[in-house]
């Protein structure tokens, strides 16, 4: 057997195994293949112009890749076929430009009736501030007094995803697509976005430090999060019974070392659940701001802020406060952290321009960065001893 | 090789004769796929299941910035630039190019380029937290600008750029001033067509490429705030410029490998290339599109929807006249006596997927669906499609059609023909999931995901492995050839046509140095 029959067995053998182990797993659960068509006006926009576009490149691919693979086969010299010379044809090429052409104005016409209805700009029931932060985001019902949130991923999924956390994360339930709200103790639903049904609901999208968009599949909306600009989206979305109407997402746009790990998730509900969570909302926030007028003890301020520091610094910092050399400096031991009170409480509220350090003045309350900067001077072997309250905080 | 040159290390270091050139940019290409496609394994292995295994997020987030850059500005564009110096003199009939000292530098200033880029990866702390650029290829701002050796990065695209420009002036030069007597600028091979047009986009674009990234230095270094909102700055402005660049430095990649392709379909056809003129027409239709288009990778930037309507029409233009192109190829090939050598396998291979990869490029063109499919690894799939089994694929095929002019030897069939199949075949099971698990909606760029892509991505993730392992082979196909091997006859191909073909193999160190007449 010669060599270049050997190599044309073993291609064929590779070509089956290798084609058709897909084409079998096409029938089984989890390789799904496509778009969804989601639970909005939008998405299901998307999905139909989708599939459109979709079938216009199948039908032309097919007939492309017909005529190619039939002269392949059929004007090969080993079958004797006899090169023809013609090279030129001034019919051909107007023909060939036309018909793209057509097909591509077919396109335009429900593609510029989508757009127009993706970035339709009608007047809103609900206005939610999106603010994009390295790496969770913070939500702002700007209609409902105090109802403002961070929701990032939970403490639990952060340790799983932690390379060499020996979790497996298939069993983990919603792996990556699960948020929390680090303020309120660990109670996951508490960092969803919760919207009424049947309300048109308008983002206003934006970001403190670096680009990043938000994101919901189902929803049919994805925007990007800009530092210094106010961007607009919105979605309309129905109460569907015997489903959870929670959808997920992702933030889409690359934002620094934690981009995989800051997840949205949206949960639509009915009017009177809507008004009895914003209720709840409200007396949470007045809670929170009672805690800021309070006088805490140094247990309670290290208690509070090895929570705060753990949800909110050791992304960067780490959680064994060395941080990492070249990208995020270390609190054990650090300059600022061992250093004077005002530079530290000064570095926490108003963040450092240029690098990942965020403010953290209007995204903690009082109560929690006085904790967290207690705890910073007091962890890791900083011992300082002294204490900050919330009514240091300006 | 009676002429007097200087031998060794020396040779090579200062060397002006186009084609030792054009070896060393395609040797230096080729280091850098290896380099490249090196980070690419790391960028597989780590998404061959959910969970991180193997890498810190920020040493991810490195891996396939440096991956990005590298195969960009390293592997493909210096690949394309080999390309020209070795043939377009051969192919016009001239004797070298028409500024042979600035060719050393322009060659030259590429390495110091490429190890300023990955120099910073090993510098400072925790190699394994990710030392490099890590913010994407596409270097968005306010990102890129949190990046403590951001000089580096500049630095080295400026240098790049430098390369870049004195090639294109030199690729110019030489095709307006250097043609044989008869050559008439509509007699050129096209392959020195597409590459006119991108000599010309190139000095076009590279500058503005310099602009932007001297704009984040002073950012950085010096207090301004073009980028930086904070200042009064605008960081959407960034991917304006940026994408300026951005959007013809892909057709700088692809249009060379038209040409290749253009050159070894009607060879192995045996029959002229079908509607050179509406050729020629629809490469310099591309080329000025692609300098209307660049925001259509800013859709959901939040553009005013007149403006969202523009882009989308004339982005969907684009598929016009790379339909013409395919049309052609396929008319060549109708009616033709064709022959399957390693060459047109490639090439053909070439028309296929780039046709695919043209397809998902019309669907993220239509801007209310690309609100789903931006930033998704939808996006991914498309853009691999047109560079990988496009350009890439032009430039295999280029290599194998021109080895055997270039070392005097004919290259192994067999093992040719077994790359090429272990390479289509993989390339598929490593690209085409891509597109599914992107619809589903698996953001790009990230390091781990929920189990819902495992699949895809164990099965991309297994096709990556063995295309990356196909290389290999290549490499080895390429040392035997210059090695020894069959000799090659002067035309080589039996249905080759053109200047190349009618000195003798290997080519002499000098060629055309009385110019041959074209009738």
């Amino acid at each position: 057997m010669s060599a270049s029959k050997t190599i044309k067995m073993l291609s064929r053998l590779l070509c089956t195994a290798l084609l058709f182990g897909p084409a079998v797993a096409f029938a089984n659960e989890g390789y799904d293949l496509n778009l969804q068509p989601g639970v909005t006006e939008v998405s299901q926009m998307q999905f139909d112009l989708h599939m459109l576009v979709l079938w216009i490149c199948t039908i032309a691919g097919i007939g492309v890749f017909a005529v190619m693979i039939y002269s392949i086969i059929a004007h090969r010299k080993s079958k004797g076929a006899v090169a023809a010379q013609f090279h030129e044809s001034t019919t051909v090429e107007v023909i060939w430009t036309v018909i793209p052409f057509a097909i591509l104005v077919a396109i335009a016409v429900p593609a510029t009736k989508g757009l127009l209805l993706l970035e339709s700009n009608d007047k809103a029931d609900v206005n939610i501030k999106v603010t994009g932060i390295q790496w969770k985001w913070e939500y702002d019902y700007i209609d409902e007094d105090g109802v403002k949130f961070i929701s990032q991923l939970p403490q639990a999924q952060e340790e799983a995803r932690k390379l060499g956390s020996g979790t497996d994360v298939t069993t983990v339930k919603n792996y990556l697509l699960e948020v929390d709200n680090p303020a309120t103790s660990d109670d996951t639903t508490d960092g969803y976005i919760v919207v009424p049904e049947k309300k048109r609901i308008r983002l206003l999208i934006t970001a403190k430090d670096v680009l990043h968009a938000w994101w919901v599949p189902a929803l049919g909306v994805k925007r990007d999060a800009i530092p210094g600009y106010i961007n607009e989206s919105w979605f309309y979305a129905e109460y569907r019974e015997g489903e959870d109407n929670i959808y997920r997402g992702q933030c889409a746009e690359l934002c620094g070392k934690d981009h995989g790990f800051m997840p949205v998730v949206v949960k639509v509900v009915k009017q009177a659940d809507y008004d009895a969570w914003i209720a709840k909302q409200k007396s949470a926030a007045s809670a929170s701001a009672a805690a800021d007028t309070q006088t805490f003890t140094m247990d309670e301020l290290m208690k509070r802020g090895e929570q705060v520091y753990n949800s909110s610094c050791a992304a960067c910092h780490q959680p064994n406060g060395e941080g990492i050399t070249g990208a995020f400096p270390a609190i054990k031991g650090g300059k600022i952290s061992t250093g004077d009170m005002a530079g530290h409480i000064n570095i926490v509220v108003n963040g450092k321009p240029g690098t990942a350090m965020a403010a953290y003045g209007d995204q903690l309350s009082k109560a929690d960065i006085a904790a967290v900067i207690t705890f910073e001077r007091n962890a890791f072997g900083n011992d300082k001893g002294d204490m900050v309250q919330p009514s240091d905080i300006k | 090789m009676s002429d007097h040159h200087p031998t060794g290390i020396k040779r090579w270091l200062f060397t002006t004769n186009h084609k030792d050139i054009g070896t060393l940019y395609l040797w230096f290409s080729f280091t850098m796929l290896l380099v490249g496609g090196a980070m690419a394994m790391v960028i597989r292995a780590e998404l061959y299941e959910p969970g991180m295994q193997l890498v810190e997020p920020n040493f991810f987030n490195m891996m396939t910035t440096m991956h990005g850059l590298i195969m960009v500005f390293g592997a493909i564009m210096p690949a394309m630039v080999g390309f020209a110096n070795w043939q377009v003199p051969m192919m016009i009939g001239a004797p070298d190019m028409a500024l042979p000292r600035m060719n050393n530098w322009s060659f030259w200033i590429l390495p110091f380029a490429a190890l300023m880029l990955v120099m910073p990866m090993f510098m400072g702390g925790d190699f394994m937290q990710g030392q490099g650029p890590a913010f994407g290829w596409t270097f968005y701002e306010p990102l890129s600008g949190q990046y403590n050796k951001l000089a580096f990065f500049i630095f080295a695209v400026h240098l790049l750029g430098f390369s870049s420009i004195m090639g294109s002036i030199n690729i110019i030069a030489t095709i307006f001033n250097m043609r044989a007597p008869g050559m008439t600028l509509m007699k050129m091979p096209l392959f020195v067509w597409t590459w006119l047009i991108t000599a010309f986009l190139l000095i076009a674009v590279m500058p503005v490429l310099a602009g932007a990234v001297t704009m984040m230095l002073t950012d950085k270094y010096f207090g301004t705030s073009f980028f930086d909102a904070a200042g009064g700055g605008d960081p959407v402005l960034f991917q304006h410029v940026f994408w300026f660049f951005g959007h013809p430095e892909v057709y700088i990649m692809i249009l060379p490998a038209f040409g290749i392709v253009s050159q070894i379909i009607p060879t192995f056809a045996r029959k002229p290339l079908f509607g050179y003129a509406s050729m020629v027409y629809a490469t310099a239709a591309i080329a000025f599109l692609s300098f209307i288009v660049w925001a259509h990778h800013m859709f959901t930037v939040g553009m005013p929807v007149a403006g969202e309507l523009y882009f989308m029409y004339a982005t969907v233009m684009i598929a016009v006249p790379t339909a013409v192109k395919v049309f052609n190829w396929t008319a060549t090939m109708w009616k033709g006596s064709m022959t399957f050598e390693t060459p047109m396998l490639w090439a053909i291979g070439f028309v296929f997927m780039f046709t695919i990869g043209g397809f998902t490029g019309l669907m993220l063109g239509v801007a209310p669906t690309d609100f789903q499919y931006h930033d998704t690894y939808f996006v991914v799939a498309h853009f691999h499609y047109v560079l990988v089994t496009g350009a890439l694929y032009g430039i295999i095929a280029g290599v194998y059609y021109w080895l055997p002019k270039w070392t005097g030897n004919m290259y192994s069939e067999g093992l040719g023909k077994l790359h090429f199949w272990l390479s289509t075949i993989s390339v598929n099971v490593l690209f085409f999931p891509q597109h599914f698990v992107g619809l589903e909606g698996m953001p790009r760029r990230i390091p781990d995901y929920n189990p819902m892509f495992a699949d895809w991505n164990a099965i991309s993730s297994l096709g990556g492995f063995v295309f990356g392992a196909s290389q290999i082979l290549f490499l080895v196909i390429i040392i035997m050839t210059i090695r020894g091997g069959k000799k090659a006859t002067d035309q080589v191909w039996e249905g080759a046509e053109g200047l190349e073909w009618t000195i003798p193999s290997p080519a002499p160190y000098h060629t055309f140095e009385t110019a041959p007449e074209v009738k």
